[in-house]
This record gives structure tokens, C-alpha cells and sequence, in this order.
């Protein structure tokens, strides 16, 4: 157990977060390995079906991370994002999927460092949390 | 069959100091589709580039990877080199193994594996690319300015120069702006209109602008390249081709003393009216709410007096429908007035003025012929104050923001009153002093050591009337809050700056976003700051932000510079990461339902309606359609989408599923 | 109908004419005032510049003793007493940590469930009704000096334009006056430095008449203990201050209107000024 290393899965916008991840590297700020980062336009591209694909993947954790409310390069898609992330959660808690193990958040294209802390912090709280089995049975569920 | 070529970049020591990279061309070898997979110094040099471009024509690569620094860095470096070997360049995908992996983490396995991942989740992506074409979308090449001022006056003319043609639309009878009601302008104190009229008289001459004045724009269709602007042409009740600017007309009306627009209402006008003496066009305009004619039926002397003819009590507005290409909007800014500045007088007593009506006073056109006087009974004002900062940086008056200019011009008026009442006293009441630009503070400096006008540091609480006079009570704060109390003859009021009346519905008419005080948004505000949100739609001069001539003029000749590039092809090229809604055959015709959803989801009013016929004409179904000349690519269309009709060319549900199944 | 009622110190003692004449008033409307039982003082100025927890506890305990009493409104003639319980209701309302602290020290909770009127905004929802009342208009021209609590500051009060008030001016109206445009609406009078520093309130609260004396009018009309009290009590200093010697009468803008309904000028507590309410037609 204290082998366990968490697999992360970060959905990211090209324009905010990706970018601000590039900063962190041009930056040369480090932060732990875990994550793997999926490049989308938008936020607002990101239909949550991918969040349960991931889990089902073996993600233990899964990140959302787009640009500020306001500050969306096509206007509009990171409100989106954000109202269907309202009802998701709600969505996801129903089902008795951990809400804990995902992480929505907003990082612009400068802030470099708040990417590093957020990635930081996800894995070690995703690696207190332990791996996530219990997706794999929740599946199983309800076909008797 | 996929044929994916892997390319993994040590990037000198960037990358391969941390990461094996012969280990990940190894693993990447082995990945299902892969068939050639190297690792190579500098993947962005010239020998670098030529490996990947020979391993295309040698192995008929349908699909590469580049394993190396950003995409956001290199990804149209590769993509060039790609198309030059011949494969669509949408079948080049890059992974991020510098900044997301390399120079953030430290050398190790993990990092390896990492990079292997990273690498992978792209391979996979790639074998699910098509390759798509560039959109063209053809351009009509005529421009629309909106706003007939300086900036628009500049955009104008500098987009016709390139030879394009342009449409000038203005809704005031005369173009010139704000800029003609000024008497000088800082820092040089060169007469405002002798350096703007030629521009005007250049602007109407030109062959390629197009005046319209006394003009609104009624309705815009279209995207960028293809709009069709309907504008309405006010009726001046005037046959312009006959009328010769004599003005007989308006020396012989009988309504005289109706306030005047351009005087700031600080003089009079008859009902028919040209604005200012060096109007363009010099014709006039019959202003309908106060013309005697058009009140009780009777009257007619200009009709009668004009020598051509030319007046026309019958004509009605007219709707012009023109095929455009880009707009600049160039529609400037109106200042704050009477009721906000209750404290002040203002409104209530006649010599308490603001900025533009100052002007007018030193103007040598204005109702005073230049002399400063004050309203209430045309006396010259011994002393005058000056309060900067009235509404601006004021949460309270709602203009949280520094309206720019006011700096400059208060100790501009200052120093125009002392040139003209030299034994008069000027004071500034101010809290900072904004003078940034080229030869400003010199401009200040000037004020108050040459011109002898005395800079107070503190704001003024109340001004009320007394005996004839206005008593000013303000703080001196530099003098440790010292109250002080001046008795003006007359007080100028810098007030804030604001966006111009009508902004709101002009950009609700154009789909361009604004900010809560309604200045038109920028798309980028570093970088795009003559961009709007809306493609083939500019921004010059104050409608977007407060600022002052040499910015608007700088600005209005970068807005014509976008203009000129859109239009220097008969097509425009745009990247093919649009949407698209699937089609099949029938009777399904296409997954889309019309529910509409990405219709209201598209930030871009991108996605319109398109009837589905069968073979006989009868309609099948009305499904969602994508424009791709409008479509940006952000994919909130694509999410919002129940039957997942809808699909991003470059970022499908195909492609993100397929990098998320690999991880 | 009832509304909560709050005198607070002032309308009991100093100003005992201003509580007569808003009681004289309230009964000519038909309207039963509900005393907030159990009050304590507001604070006034002495808390707010002592202690900002007391500041708060003090109106707090009144809003919470009124809200336990079942009350929706109540009505705050003394523009201080007004201001502390508005501003109270303002700040413990946006900081539901700060109200807990807050209801710890006066140990009465307030939930936020009584709304604070002022004497104007209270009488122009009834300006019609006065209106209908009017058997002896005030036929008088008047300057309506609204001091600095009844329209500031405009987050807490929201009531009326803080520049330049007029509901004040409304009601004088209504009752029959003349309301002058004069400079000195809402210049300070000097308040508390009544007592510490007579002399600026002799000079401050000079200039406020002098003004009104210039604009031409016959009375001053005030809604607010102190207002009312520099500006006449404190006239023979600001008469010796200044070097003049006027005698406009200050009024309270309830008496104006009860003797505009026909209400007796002693009910209404006119011969407690320092200034004789000398007017024509009184």
C-alpha cells in the first residue's frame, strides 16, 4: 500500500490551463509525475462521460481545469463547463462514485505555480484516498 | 492501415537529461500502428525536420508523432514540414514531453514512463486523425466604418489607400467627431479643427470612401468576408445632389434658439442647421422635432428662399443594403453629465461647466468667439476652478475607472484661460496626475510654472452659489488636510468619460461582447487589442476604451492594417478545427434531432438551421448546421449535444476517447 | 395599523417635542406606535467611537428585542438612533460570523427580520394621507436641512439622493409650504462638538442660518434631535459668534405637518425651543 501511487488524469483547456502548464515547465517548477494531461480546446468540450471513461480507465483521480470565468478564449465554454459540473456532481454522488476524486478548478495561462500546487495536491490527497476499486464494482452492480 | 512514424526529441538536454528517449522510441516502437519510431537531438532543426519528412516518402507514413517540446511552441513548425513531404498536416500530432514532463519532473523511471504514456495517449489519437482541409471562405472587399470621427475618419482612409473600397457611416449630419468640437489639442496646443479638416475634406474626396452621413446602421447579417449591412439613411429632407452648402436657408429660419448640439448647449441653432461651419458635408439637415413646418403645418421659407430647389419636406429615410467585408467600429464616447453631480451644481448653475463645453467656450467657432465667459451673465471669470476627477475613479458614481484624458486636458484649459484672462486665476483641484505621454508632463509642468496655475491635491466636496459668485469647498491635502474654500466665477468639471449613447444596442446588433460600462471588449486584451471576439469585426478609438488622439489615430490605423490583411486574398483561410454535424444517408439523414441546444451553447452564433429534402423536395428534417467560416473550435457544441451529432474536426469524441482508452 | 416605535433617549428628554409631535402625528393617522419593549440606548456617537463590538451590541439587542416581539418595522425618529440600528442591521447581515460574536455579547440573537425606517421614509409612505389632513396649510417658505444621517451613507440608508435630498422637501409640500433650493442642506452643523467645542458649532451651524436667512426663508424645518438642537439651542452662541442676530424659528418637520392637520401647537410641543416658533398663522 505505501507502494501506491495514484494515476491522474487531468482534462485541460489549450488556452488557460495548457498553456499555464507550459509555464510551469518553462518555469522548471516541479510537481509529482502522476498526472497525465488530455489536450481540449475548451472546458466546455469536455462532455463528463469522459470523467466516468477515466475512472473506468483506473484512474484513481481525475482533474477538470479550465480558464477563469470571464477570461474563456471562445467566451462562454468555461461557464458551461462549469453549470454541467453543478449537476455532474450532484449526478456522480447519486451513483456513489467518490466526488472527492475529482477536481474542478480554474488556472489561467500565468499562473504556472498554481498548476504545480494543484497537481500536488490532488495526488497526495488521491493517495491518502487510496486506489479507486470501487468504481470497478460499481459497475457491476445492478446487473444480477 | 495506420502507418504512425514516432519522432522523440532529446531537445539537447532539455528532454534528454531527464527522460530516456531511446527508451521511449523503443517503447513507442512497439505501440499497435506504429512502424517506424526514432530519437534524435533537435526534431525542430533543418536535419531534424528532414528525417521526419524523409521517413514519409520512404515508408508512406499516414500518420506522425512528434515526441518533444509544446505544441502550443512548435506544432505549425512540424505541421509545415509534414505538408512539404506531402501528408496532410491535421495527420501531424505533437506530445509535450518538455513542459509537462521533462522540466518538471526529475530523471527516473517515472518520468520515463510518464513520457511513454504521454507518447502513447498522442499515437492513438493520430490513428483516429483525418486529414482536413483548410476553409476557405471568399471576401468582399469593402469595408464599413461606423462612427465618422477621428478614429473612424483614419481607419477610413488608411483602408482605402491599400486601395479597398469603404463605406463611412455616421449618424451625426457632419463627420469630425468630438475632435471638431475641441479648440486645441495637447501636448502640442495645435488648433483641434485645423488639423482634423483635412482629414475630413480627404475622407469625403477619396475615391474609394463612400460618406454617409446622417446615417445609422439598421441590421447586420452575415460572417466575416460576407456581411450584408442594411443601413438607414435618415432623411435630411434635402436633395444633397441640388443643394450647393449656400446656407441662405439657415439664415432665414425662424426657429433660432434651439440648443445647440455642437455647442454643447451652450449656444443656438435654427431648425434647419448645418452643425459647425466646416461641416462635411456643408448641407444641411432640418432637425423635424422643432422645425415650424413640421409642428403646425405652416411655414416653408427655406423651400421658398433656397436658390436650387433643393429642400424636400416629403422625403423619407431610406434603407441602403451593402455587401461588406470587415467593420471597424469606430463609434467613440460621450462624457457624464447634469444629474450626476448634484454636490456640484451642475445642471443647476449656468457656470458650472464640464470639459467639452469648455472647449466650446475657447473655441474660436464657439458661441463666444473664443473669449472665455461666463454663461450666467457673459462676464469674463476672474478666477476659474478646474475639478479633475469628477465621476471618475468613483465606485459611487458607477465609474470605478481613470477616464485618461482629463489630466491632460484640465491643464490644457487651464492654460488656455491664462493665455486669455492673463491676469485671472486658475486652480486645479486634483488627486493624481496622469500625464504619460510623449512630451505630457512637460505639457503639465508647463501649466503650473509658466502658466502660473495652482495644482491643489485634494477633491472638492460642495459647490454652491452665493452672492454671484460659486463657492468652492474642497481639501488641500498636502497641506495636511487643510479645508480650503475659493470663490469662482467659474467652474469646469472634468467628468468621467463614458461609452456613447446607444453602444449597448449597436453591439447587441454586431454580436460583440462589452464590459459593464459598455465599452466594446477587445479579444485579447494584451495582444488583440483591435480584435473583437466577432471575426471580420475592429475596434478603433474610444468605444473601447477611454483614450486620447494619438492612441485612437495609432489605434484606427492598426484596426485598417486587419482590415487590408483580410483583404489582401480573395479567400480567407481558416483552420479546419470547426464543428460538424454528421451526416448519413437516408432515411436517418443525420443523428441531429433540431433540439437546437449547441445553437444556444455557441458563443459565436456559429451554428444555424439547414433544411433536409428528400429527392422529391419534401422536407425530411430541419437539422443544426455548422458555419464554418464563424466556428472557432471551442466544442461547447460538441458536450451540450445529446445524440452526439455534432463533432469537432481535431478534438472528435473519437480522438479524446481514444487518448483516454490508452491510458 | 402598527409599526414598531423606537424613541431612544433623545425624543424622551432633550427632545421631548420632537417624540410629542411624531406621537400627535401618528394618532392624527390612525396609527399605533408599538414601543420596543425593553430597549436600551443605541450607542449614539459615544460606542461607535469607543468600541466597535459595543457599537454593534447596543442596536443589535434593540433589533433582536424587537424581532422577539414580532415586529417587521420599526420606526426610528432620532436620526442617530436611525443610523446605529441601520448601520447595525447592514453589517450583521453581510458577516453571519461577526452577528454570532455580536449576539454572544448582547445575548440576543437577530436574524435579520426587522427593517429600520427613518422619520421621512416613514412619512412619505404616507404623504397622501397627511395631504388629505391639511385643514390649515403651513403657508410658509422653508428651508428643509436634512444634517448628515438621514440620506448617508446611501449603502446603508438607500433612501432619498445623498447629494441632494428631497423628501423632506415633499413633505413640506404636501403640508401646504413653500420648500426653498437653499446651499445648506446637508452641511455639517457640528453634532456631538456641541458640548466639547461650542465655538465650531456656533460657527458651523451659524453659517447653516445664515444661509437659510439669505435664501428667504420663514422657518427651518429639521428631522433630527441634534439638527434641531445646535440650530436652536445653540443659536445665541452662533448669533454671538457671527455678529447676528437671527431669529428663524427651527422646526421639526412633524410639528410643521400637525399644525398643518389642525393639531394644537402645545400637543405638538412648540413652546419648548430655545427660538420662539414666532410664524404667521401659529
Amino acid at each position: 500500500m505505501d507502494t501506491f501511487e495514484p494515476k491522474i488524469t487531468a482534462f485541460v483547456c489549450n488556452w488557460c490551463t495548457y498553456a499555464g502548464a507550459d509555464l510551469t515547465g518553462t518555469s522548471r517548477i516541479k510537481y509529482q509525475s502522476n498526472v497525465r494531461v488530455l489536450r481540449l480546446p475548451c472546458t466546455g468540450r469536455i462532455d463528463f462521460m469522459l470523467l466516468a471513461k477515466a475512472f473506468a480507465q483506473g484512474a484513481d483521480g481525475v482533474i477538470v481545469s479550465g480558464c477563469h470565468p470571464n477570461d474563456c478564449h471562445y467566451t462562454s465554454g468555461n461557464y458551461h463547463a462549469r453549470r454541467r459540473w453543478m449537476v455532474y456532481r450532484g449526478l456522480m454522488d447519486f451513483l456513489g462514485i467518490d466526488v472527492r476524486r475529482v477536481t474542478f478548478s480554474w488556472v489561467s495561462a500565468a499562473e504556472g505555480a498554481r498548476w504545480a500546487e494543484l497537481v500536488d495536491e490532488v495526488t497526495s490527497r488521491v493517495r491518502e484516498l487510496g486506489p479507486y476499486t470501487e468504481y470497478q464494482e460499481l459497475a457491476l452492480t445492478g446487473v444480477e | 492501415m495506420a502507418k504512425i512514424g514516432v519522432f522523440t526529441c532529446h531537445c539537447g538536454e532539455n528532454i534528454g537529461g531527464t527522460v530516456d528517449c531511446a527508451q521511449v522510441a523503443e517503447r513507442s516502437r512497439a505501440l499497435p500502428g506504429v512502424v517506424h519510431s526514432v530519437d534524435y537531438k533537435y526534431m525542430c532543426s533543418d536535419p531534424g525536420q528532414t528525417l521526419i519528412k524523409d521517413a514519409i516518402r520512404d515508408q508512406g507514413l499516414t500518420g506522425v508523432v512528434v515526441a518533444a517540446c509544446s505544441p502550443r511552441m512548435h506544432e505549425p513548425t512540424f505541421r509545415s514540414a509534414v505538408a512539404e513531404a506531402g501528408l496532410n498536416p491535421y495527420l501531424c500530432e505533437m506530445a509535450n514531453l518538455r513542459e509537462h514532463c521533462s522540466w518538471v519532473h526529475p530523471k527516473g523511471e517515472a518520468t520515463t514512463d510518464k513520457a511513454a504514456d504521454l507518447v502513447r495517449v498522442m499515437v492513438e489519437k493520430v490513428r483516429h486523425n483525418t486529414p482536413l482541409q483548410p476553409i476557405r471562405v471568399p471576401v468582399t472587399k469593402r469595408a464599413l466604418v461606423l462612427g465618422g470621427g477621428i478614429a473612424g475618419i483614419q481607419a477610413a482612409l488608411d483602408i482605402a489607400n491599400t486601395g479597398h473600397k469603404v463605406v463611412l457611416v455616421e449618424r451625426s449630419p457632419s463627420i469630425g467627431g468630438h475632435m471638431s468640437q475641441l479648440s486645441e489639442t495637447f501636448p502640442t496646443l495645435d488648433c483641434s479643427q485645423c488639423i482634423l479638416t483635412p482629414r475630413m475634406v480627404e475622407a469625403a474626396r477619396h475615391p474609394n470612401i463612400t460618406l454617409m452621413t446622417y446615417a445609422e446602421l439598421e441590421k447586420l447579417e452575415g460572417f466575416i468576408g460576407n456581411f450584408k449591412a442594411t443601413i438607414r439613411r435618415k432623411a435630411r429632407q434635402l436633395d444633397e445632389k441640388l443643394c450647393t452648402g449656400c446656407g441662405l436657408c439657415t439664415t432665414k429660419c425662424p426657429q433660432k434658439n434651439i440648443k445647440d448640439e455642437f455647442n454643447e448647449g451652450l449656444g443656438t441653432r435654427p431648425a434647419i442647421y448645418v452643425p459647425f461651419p466646416q461641416a462635411v458635408p456643408n448641407k444641411p439637415v432640418i432637425d423635424k422635432a422643432n422645425c415650424t413646418f413640421y409642428k403646425t403645418g405652416k411655414c416653408k421659407v427655406c423651400e421658398k428662399l433656397c436658390p436650387t430647389k433643393a429642400i424636400r419636406f416629403d422625403q423619407e429615410d431610406e434603407l441602403v443594403t451593402l455587401d461588406i467585408g470587415a467593420i471597424v467600429l469606430a463609434t467613440g464616447f460621450k462624457v457624464m453629465r447634469t444629474d450626476q453631480f448634484p454636490e456640484f451644481g451642475y445642471g443647476e448653475y449656468a457656470d458650472v461647466l464640464d470639459g467639452l463645453q469648455f472647449e466650446r467656450l475657447a473655441s474660436a467657432s464657439g458661441p463666444t468667439l473664443g473669449a472665455i465667459r461666463r454663461p450666467s451673465d457673459g462676464q469674463e471669470p476672474e478666477t476659474v476652478v478646474f475639478v479633475a476627477c469628477s465621476g471618475s475613479r468613483d465606485r459611487a458614481k458607477g465609474v470605478p475607472y481613470c477616464s485618461k484624458v482629463c489630466c491632460m486636458y484640465t491643464a490644457k484649459h487651464a492654460m488656455l484661460y491664462k493665455h486669455k484672462v492673463h491676469h485671472g486665476k486658475a486652480y486645479v483641484f486634483y488627486m493624481d496626475i496622469r500625464s504619460g505621454g510623449k512630451d505630457y508632463d512637460e505639457f503639465v509642468r508647463r501649466a503650473i510654472e509658466e502658466d502660473d496655475v495652482k495644482y491643489i491635491r485634494g477633491r472638492v466636496s460642495r459647490i454652491y452659489r452665493e452672492d454671484g459668485k460659486l463657492v468652492v469647498k474642497g481639501a488641500d491635502t498636502l497641506q495636511g488636510g487643510a479645508p480650503v474654500e475659493i470663490r469662482a466665477d467659474l467652474v469646469v468639471l472634468a467628468t468621467a468619460v463614458q461609452s456613447q449613447d446607444g453602444a449597448e444596442a449597436l453591439a447587441q446588433k454586431l454580436h460583440v461582447s462589452y464590459d459593464p460600462y459598455k465599452f466594446f471588449a477587445e479579444a485579447h486584451p494584451k495582444l488583440k487589442p483591435v480584435e473583437t471576439n466577432t471575426a471580420g469585426i475592429f475596434l478603433a478609438g474610444a468605444c473601447q476604451a477611454p483614450r486620447d488622439i494619438p492612441e485612437t489615430v495609432a489605434q484606427a490605423s492598426g484596426a485598417a492594417a486587419k482590415v487590408a490583411a483580410l483583404f489582401s486574398r480573395d479567400e480567407l483561410t481558416r483552420e479546419p478545427v470547426v464543428a460538424v454535424v454528421n451526416r448519413l444517408p437516408a432515411p436517418e439523414y443525420s443523428w441531429c434531432v433540431g433540439c437546437f441546444l449547441c445553437q444556444s451553447a455557441c458563443p459565436y452564433q456559429a451554428i444555424g438551421a439547414e433544411e433536409i429534402r428528400g429527392r422529391d423536395g419534401v422536407l425530411q428534417k430541419t437539422v443544426a448546421q455548422v458555419n464554418p467560416g464563424l466556428c472557432q473550435g471551442c466544442g461547447t457544441c460538441v458536450a451540450t449535444c445529446r445524440t452526439k451529432a455534432i463533432d469537432i474536426q481535431g478534438f472528435s469524441n473519437e480522438q479524446v476517447f481514444a487518448e483516454l482508452m490508452t491510458l | 395599523m402598527r409599526i414598531g416605535y423606537y424613541p431612544g433617549c433623545s425624543l424622551l428628554g432633550s427632545s421631548r417635542e420632537f417624540g410629542e409631535s411624531v406621537e400627535a402625528v401618528a394618532e392624527a393617522l390612525g396609527l399605533e406606535l408599538d414601543q420596543v419593549p425593553d430597549w436600551n440606548c443605541c450607542g449614539a456617537s459615544s460606542a461607535h467611537v469607543l468600541d466597535h463590538h459595543l457599537a454593534l451590541a447596543l442596536p443589535a439587542r434593540i433589533l433582536a428585542q424587537a424581532e422577539a416581539a414580532g415586529l417587521t418595522e420599526i420606526l426610528a425618529p432620532c436620526a442617530a438612533c436611525y443610523n446605529r440600528l441601520a448601520s447595525a442591521r447592514e453589517a450583521l447581515g453581510g458577516d453571519p460570523a461577526l452577528a454570532a460574536e455580536i449576539a454572544g455579547i448582547s445575548g440576543a440573537p437577530f436574524n435579520g427580520g426587522v427593517r429600520v425606517l427613518n422619520i421621512l421614509e416613514f412619512l412619505t409612505r404616507f404623504q397622501t394621507e397627511i395631504q388629505a389632513r391639511v385643514t390649515a396649510p403651513f403657508r410658509h417658505k422653508v428651508a428643509c436641512y436634512y444634517g448628515c444621517l438621514l440620506v448617508r451613507p446611501p449603502k446603508v440608508v438607500q433612501f432619498d439622493r445623498p447629494e441632494n435630498p428631497a423628501s423632506m422637501d415633499r413633505l413640506a409640500q404636501a403640508a401646504g409650504a413653500e420648500p426653498l433650493a437653499w446651499n445648506f442642506k446637508t452641511e455639517c452643523c457640528g453634532a456631538a462638538f456641541s458640548v466639547t467645542r461650542t465655538d465650531l458649532v456656533a460657527r458651523l451651524s451659524g453659517l447653516i442660518v445664515a444661509d437659510a436667512v439669505r435664501s428667504g426663508a420663514e422657518a427651518i424645518l429639521v428631522a433630527c434631535p441634534m439638527c434641531h438642537s445646535n440650530l436652536d439651542m445653540r443659536r445665541p452662541e452662533s448669533n454671538a459668534g457671527m455678529g447676528t442676530d437671527h431669529q428663524i424659528p427651527v422646526l421639526f418637520i412633524t410639528q410643521a405637518l400637525g399644525l398643518a392637520m389642525g393639531i394644537d401647537p402645545v400637543r405638538l410641543g412648540l413652546q419648548r425651543h430655545m427660538v420662539p416658533a414666532v410664524l404667521a398663522g401659529v
